[in-house]
């Protein structure tokens, strides 16, 4: 798996104001980065920017490699069992249903259960779940252990170790510890 | 193409069946419930209902056009899907000419159907409702274009349902203009310019609602 991000000069502006300015980052595969810092300091900001969903308010992003996000909203539809709702991603990627990652995550006795009705810590798997179907090269996670218990956290570093294992970038946003030893981007708030 | 095909069928799901938001069910209810209504309302003389009735099914149709629209954008688009298929490279064009494809179908075919027990309930006679399927067919498209236009406007914003029934209306007043206009005129061309405003919105609508869905990843 070939895989690359890279960011130059990148500023960030919320309204009035400078949430980073001048951040530079380089990221090869198997590379990975653990972006800290206090809220409302920018750091979903940097990922969708990073994503591509947002325009910087200056510098350039560079992406090899297709890319996969997760951040607070589940994208799956609520109605519908989690077994459908990820079949609509796994159709629209054209990739089969992993069992094994659903059973990692403990998402088999899950599967038939409406989505609306999952727990905080469940969602969060669901949503893991898919964004890991999607067999991306550059995972970009937004707060990825937020209402997981401490086994789930753990399967989430091991999956990301996995990636990184196989030629993955990954970023990861969060204001706690990964349990991996990543290198750090610490978003100071700005002055 | 199947990228397409994927995503009308989970738009369709979304709109016909619609789970705990209500499907298609309830335009066609309130639609027969205001045919049902009129008569009450204007009291039981046959001449005046055949000559007004026409007119009435038209207006109802426009209204139930409006209760979708709270479901059509808003949801998805809060919960991350359009930022999902940015990323897979699907464009929001794609996205929203399948979701405007699924919301005529879900709502359009059976206020068709429906005009039948309607025509009777209010004495329409079979060429008056011929005129008004025919009109229906022509301007529904249109209808359902305006409705994804506005409701992709206004879902980042708060007050945005109640608001976008409000700007649908003014909107949808050339189809209505020309489609019901053909009930009292059938020999006027109102029918085939029904359609071509239809026909233009319908071309209009991927791209204005697409457009709406990346303005409001900025904001």
């Amino acid at each position: 798996m070939q895989a690359h991000l890279s960011a130059t000069d990148l500023s960030c502006r919320r309204g009035e104001r400078l949430l980073f300015s001048g951040l530079q980052l380089a990221l090869d595969s198997g590379d990975a980065l653990h972006v800290t810092g206090p809220n409302g300091v920018g750091k979903t900001s940097l990922i969708r920017i990073l994503a591509g969903l947002t325009r910087p308010f200056v510098g350039a992003v560079e992406r090899v490699g297709r890319v996969a996000m997760l951040d607070e909203r589940l994208a799956l539809d609520t109605d519908h069992t989690l077994r459908t709702a990820l079949q609509f991603w796994e159709r629209l990627d054209g990739v089969p249903a992993s069992p094994g990652t659903h059973a990692k995550l403990g998402l088999l006795p899950l599967l038939d259960i409406p989505v609306r009705y999952l727990s905080t810590g469940q969602r969060k798997r669901a949503a893991l779940a898919r964004m890991a179907a999607q067999g991306a090269n550059i995972w970009l996670l937004d707060e990825p252990l937020n209402g997981l218990d401490t086994d789930a956290q753990e399967t989430v570093a091991a999956m990301i170790a996995a990636h990184r294992e196989a030629g993955g970038v990954c970023v990861i946003a969060s204001h706690q510890p990964t349990g991996l030893n990543l290198s750090q981007l610490a978003l100071e708030p700005p002055k | 193409m199947s990228t397409f095909l994927t995503l009308l069928r989970r738009d369709l799901g979304l709109l016909l069946i619609g789970g705990s938001r209500g499907g298609a069910f309830l335009p066609l209810v309130f639609f027969l419930a205001v045919a049902m209504l009129f008569p009450f309302a204007v009291g039981p003389d046959p001449t005046l209902l055949a000559r007004t009735g026409g007119g009435v099914l038209w207006v109802a149709a426009l209204l139930a056009a409006i209760l979708p629209l709270d479901r059509l954008v808003k949801d998805d688009l809060e919960n991350g899907v359009f930022d999902q298929f940015a990323l897979r490279g699907v464009a929001e064009e794609s996205a929203m000419a399948a979701r405007l494809l699924a919301h005529w179908l879900a709502f359009a075919p059976l206020l068709l159907l429906a005009c039948m027990p309607a025509a009777a309930l209010l004495g329409l006679n079979g060429n008056m409702l011929r005129q008004v399927v025919l009109g229906l067919v022509a301007g529904t498209p249109g209808l359902a274009a305006i409705g994804l236009i506005v409701s992709a406007v206004m879902a980042s914003i708060r007050a945005g349902t109640a608001l976008a029934g409000l700007l649908l209306l003014p909107l949808a007043a050339p189809v209505l203009i020309f489609g019901a206009g053909a009930l009292s005129r059938p020999e006027s061309a109102g029918l085939a310019l029904a359609g071509t405003v239809s026909l233009a919105l319908c071309a209009l609508a991927p791209f204005a609602a697409g457009a709406a869905i990346r303005a409001a990843r900025e904001a």
